[in-house]
């Protein structure tokens, strides 16, 4: 059993857990104060997509933006020098992309299940609208958001297939945990593979644990 | 000074269209439920924009379609009492009443210690708002508004969420902690006996529009209009033809009635309150009743309610067996209990009694 597949798997899901929970916020702000209901339900199917669709997909339309020889590709790597396929930051997309909407939605369910009268209140005290985020908005929907956050980690820790596609399986760069569980199979190691699933149940188990614990954590106001 | 309202707004259903003016009084607004009561003060506290029209507190203008001007609700200084009251969950009474003053920490913090006292909220500083009952989440909320020293002050529905048996001495508690307010309060209810209680003035709204504006005592002795009558309680309404200068049939009744006041043209409808009948001792004869608005009773039923009777009967002498409506008699039991006449019951409906409607 080699370390490399741990730390980097390590590495990608909290890097990918950043990005995917400030941006699942963010995002799921944006859609739900939206007016239309039309407009609402498209972007909602678009954002949800990469949940649905299968990971090899997600990974096959990555390629397409960021390959070598497309517009995106071509131009991050001629004028910043970055080439993102079948490098480590491929991981981070993969996983982020997989992840987002599980934190999203976990999210928009968060901030819609608040009693609207409750932020109304807030603006009739003279409350700005930071405040009313920062003292109302947020702290009431943070056992959803927070759950989101979770199995958004547990999401992009497991990600094999997007990552596969986009970021490939090279030994101590790319190769994560799953994609080492699979190698050591294809390659007859049962006993490496197997060290790597209990990695990976452990810290699964970790996760759903804390799960439950937010969501069923007494908050001394619901009593 | 004072608060002046003309608004416009499409909703759902029905289209908002509200104009009342008030200058330091207490004003009610009463209509039944879905009738635009709550949309009305959520425009004027600015947390939903009316299509036109204009809102004036104090002078300032918080709301101007033509000049387009529109303050957001920050802005407006409006102390709003929601229908279940918005306390912030996550927050103790002192949080919840303190958030939205902007006062150096030591004065906030004397401050809301001086609500405390005047709302009688002393020992809960610390509780969350699920640990208190619904009065006193009731007056967290108002102590909330207050403490804000809003322009003016509007209650939302302020005691439809609390247990029946609490309402009159709650009733009494919030009126005398409003005294602790000096501004402008407006009241949105579903419940006559509150707005009456409360206001000075009153706004009627039907179907989203402001169908009548006056002095709340003028309003229930004379509604004038159908729609109103109906929502400040009258039981007994019937189509009307008039008949000369002083007369007029009840269509649905089958009866003749003289007026005290010479019958308005556009009069189409008129109610008589289920408490105004006169019950009467002896029975008349057949001439002086028709020329004293009697009614011989056929009753249909009788409901006994705490201190009174509901009695609804018919006119006994209608013959048409269609048109001939119930009417709802209301009459205190020991007069009932104790009439002498208890053959057929007669009674007499007071020229004075007699709201002509249009």
């Amino acid at each position: 059993m080699q370390m490399s597949p741990i730390i980097i798997s390590m590495k990608t899901a909290s890097a990918a857990i950043a990005f995917t929970f400030l941006l699942g916020i963010f995002v799921a702000r944006w859609v739900v104060n939206i007016k239309s209901e039309k407009a609402k339900m498209v972007l909602d199917g678009i954002l949800t997509l990469p949940l649905v669709l299968p990971p090899t997909v997600v990974g096959f339309l990555l390629l397409i933006i960021f390959g070598v020889n497309r517009p995106i590709g071509k131009f991050l790597l001629e004028f910043l020098g970055v080439k993102i396929v079948f490098s480590w930051p491929a991981t981070v997309i993969a996983a982020v992309v997989i992840s987002f909407p599980l934190m999203y939605r976990s999210a928009r369910g968060a901030f819609e299940q608040i009693d609207p009268d409750l932020v109304m209140a807030a603006k009739t005290l003279g409350m700005s609208e930071r405040k009313i985020f920062w003292r109302i908005t947020m702290p009431l929907a943070l056992p959803g958001v927070a759950g989101g956050g979770i199995l958004a980690f547990a999401r992009g820790l497991g990600e094999f297939g997007a990552t596969a596609m986009i970021a490939g399986n090279i030994a101590h760069e790319t190769r994560t945990l799953p994609l080492a569980i699979y190698t050591e199979v294809a390659a007859g190691n049962m006993e490496a593979a197997s060290y790597y699933v209990i990695i990976v149940m452990s810290i699964s188990f970790l996760v759903v644990a804390l799960t439950n614990y937010f969501s069923l954590k007494e908050r001394k106001y619901l009593k | 000074m004072g608060l002046l309202v003309e608004i416009k707004k499409k909703l759902k259903g029905f289209s908002l269209d509200v104009s009342f003016s008030i200058d330091g009084e207490y004003l009610g607004i009463l209509g039944p439920s879905g009738s635009g009561k709550s949309m009305t003060l959520k425009c004027i506290a600015g947390v939903e924009t009316p299509d036109e029209g204009r809102i004036v507190l104090n002078g300032k203008v918080l709301f101007d379609s033509e000049k387009k001007i529109n303050l957001i609700p920050q802005e407006r200084n409006i102390g709003y009492l929601f229908q279940n009251y918005a306390l912030f969950p996550h927050m103790t009474v002192e949080e919840n009443i303190g958030l939205g003053l902007k006062l150096p920490k030591i004065e906030k913090k004397r401050k809301v210690k001086e609500m405390i006292e005047s709302f009688r909220l002393q020992g809960l500083e610390s509780k969350y708002p699920n640990q208190l009952s619904g009065g006193q989440q009731q007056r967290v909320a108002l102590a909330r508004c207050i403490v804000y020293k809003p322009d003016i002050l509007m209650l939302d529905e302020p005691f439809s969420a609390l247990d029946s048996h609490l309402k009159d001495q709650l009733q009494m508690e919030i009126l005398a902690l409003l005294k602790l307010y000096e501004g402008e309060v407006l009241v949105v209810s579903h419940n006559r006996d509150e707005i009456y209680k409360f206001c000075k003035k009153l706004v009627v709204l039907d179907q989203g529009k402001s169908i009548l504006f006056g002095e709340t005592k003028d309003i229930f002795r004379q509604p004038r209009l159908h729609s109103a009558a109906r929502i400040v309680g009258c039981k007994n309404i019937s189509r009307c033809e008039i008949i000369s200068a002083y007369s007029v049939r009840a269509v649905d009744w089958g009866l003749i009635l003289n007026t005290e006041h010479p019958v308005p043209d556009r009069t189409k409808y008129l109610g008589i309150q289920a408490h105004d009948f006169h019950l009467l001792k002896t029975s008349p004869d057949a001439g002086i009743a028709r020329q004293n608005n009697v009614i011989k009773c056929q009753i249909e039923k009788i409901v006994e309610g705490e201190l009174e009777y509901n009695i609804y009967f018919r006119n006994k002498e209608f013959a048409d067996a269609n048109g001939n409506s119930v009417l709802l008699y209301k009459v205190r039991k020991e007069l009932w209990d104790n009439r002498q006449n208890k053959g057929d019951v007669y009674l007499r409906i007071p020229e004075k009694s007699i709201l002509l409607l249009e």
